[in-house]
């Protein structure tokens, strides 16, 4: 499989948030997704970011463009090395929060993309990949 | 300070050799914007800074000391002008750090074989130029910040006109994207102006703004609850199909709200629930 974009950027801000949903547009573009499967990458990776920014404590988004064969895809993958998710399985509820969000975040951008994947360690962060193919 | 003194004459004696070095330092950097700024203005800036630094180095070479301050105002000025232009700090910068050439020849003609006195007088005239240059990107920068955050500011205003659209009918067009802090001015101003107007429907459209996740659901939501609070009904537009795709699949509920694809759409509800209508006036012949 080929990586033919990858690029690595900060979250610490609201700026980074939308730079970050720019740039993940602007490869979903370049990779042809369809305007519907842009929007799911690109709202997924935002409920993503924003997870890394408020209960990761910042971290960073690496955005690669995926050539497998004939298939092309986007893949987005978030880190902190925040508090991490004591239970995965939990947070992965439709509902659950701990912020007094909608806590449909985590579950909701799974239901967004093709590939998820997510791993947290109490105390060493969280990271979480997905992708979304053409 | 008799050898300031001398300097000073020097390079008031040689202004317009300097000044044509000096120029010529300042458009062969690349970084020189021409289509920002004209080279005879350029001409004329560089010819006035030149004066007003022979005239401060004749006094000290101290930069903090008071005869420097009309340099350090004629530094300021250019470079707040070059930060509300769109230059870039180092091209700002450029203006007074070029300057080093020409002066360095100067010292070296004027100084000659005496190694030592030539290190000294470099060494000075590098320390001072490099002050002046980070005085320049010091002011560059708070000017930029100033810039940033008045341009946010009238963002935020612009971005959030509640408009009456028929008696007792609001509407908010949203546009950009919605972070926190905006959002909150948007709810308020629309709750004031529904309070304000009296109005029964307030119409919020969204086909401006870019992406719809869970934050911006929930502070629409909360909108919504408000606005019914204060006894108006309220309608979200403008939600494109790709948008409502999304939504659907992130799980935000939307069932309670009214919504609509277009503002138009809206807005025809919001008459037949006002027992209005609209039509084509018959054409009289
Ligand atoms: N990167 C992270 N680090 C630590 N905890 C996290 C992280 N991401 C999610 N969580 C935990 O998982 C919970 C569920 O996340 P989810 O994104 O689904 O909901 P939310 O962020 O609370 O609300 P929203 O619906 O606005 O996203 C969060 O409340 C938080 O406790
Ligand atoms: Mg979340």
């Amino acid at each position: 499989m080929a990586v033919l974009r990858d690029e690595l950027i900060g979250l610490r801000s609201m700026d980074d948030m939308i730079k970050a949903r720019q740039l993940v547009r602007d490869c979903a573009i370049f990779q042809g997704l369809s305007l519907v499967d842009q929007t799911k990458i690109v709202t997924a990776a935002s409920e993503l970011a924003r997870n890394t920014l408020v209960h990761g404590g910042g971290g960073e988004m690496r955005l690669q463009a995926l050539n497998d064969g004939p298939r092309r895809g986007v893949k987005v993958i978030f880190a902190d090395r925040g508090p991490g998710i004591p239970n995965i399985e939990l947070a992965m509820k439709d509902g659950y929060t701990t912020r007094g969000g909608l806590g449909l975040g985590l579950s909701g951008s799974k239901r967004l993309v093709n590939e998820f994947s997510i791993e947290s360690q109490s105390g060493k962060g969280t990271t979480v990949s997905i992708v979304r193919w053409k | 300070m008799g050898q300031n003194m001398q300097l000073a004459e020097e390079i008031r004696k040689r202004q317009d050799a300097i000044l044509k070095d000096w120029m010529a330092y300042q458009v062969s950097a690349l970084t020189l914007r021409r289509d920002l700024v004209k080279e005879s203005e350029l001409r004329e800036t560089s010819r006035q800074f030149l004066e007003l630094f022979s005239e401060a180095i004749g006094v000290s070479t101290d930069t903090s000391s008071p005869s420097w301050k009309p340099v350090k105002d004629s530094l300021a000025e250019i470079s707040q002008k070059r930060a509300a232009q769109g230059f870039s700090p180092s091209e700002t910068a450029t203006f007074v750090l070029s300057l080093k050439q020409p002066l360095f020849d100067l010292v070296q003609q004027r100084v000659g074989q005496d190694g030592k006195r030539l290190a000294d007088m470099l060494w000075e005239f590098t320390k001072l130029l490099d002050h002046l240059g980070l005085y320049t990107t010091e002011v560059y920068q708070e000017s930029r910040e100033g810039v940033i955050s008045r341009q946010q500011q009238e963002l935020m205003e612009l971005s959030t006109p509640v408009v009456q659209l028929w008696d007792e009918v609001l509407a908010l067009p949203l546009i950009g994207t919605l972070d926190s802090a905006r959002t909150q001015v948007v709810m308020e101003n629309l709750l004031q102006r529904v309070v304000e107007t009296g109005a029964r429907i307030a119409i919020i459209d969204i086909t401006g703004v870019p992406t719809v996740d869970t934050l911006v659901a929930q502070h629409l939501m909360k909108t919504v609850a408000a606005t019914r609070l204060m006894g108006a009904d309220c309608i979200i537009s403008g939600i494109r199909p790709q948008i409502a795709q999304t939504i659907v699949h992130l799980g935000v509920n939307l069932n309670d709200i009214v919504t609509k694809a277009t503002l138009a759409d809206a807005f025809e509800v919001a008459l037949a629930r006002l027992g209005a209508t609209v039509s084509k006036a018959a054409s009289t012949s």
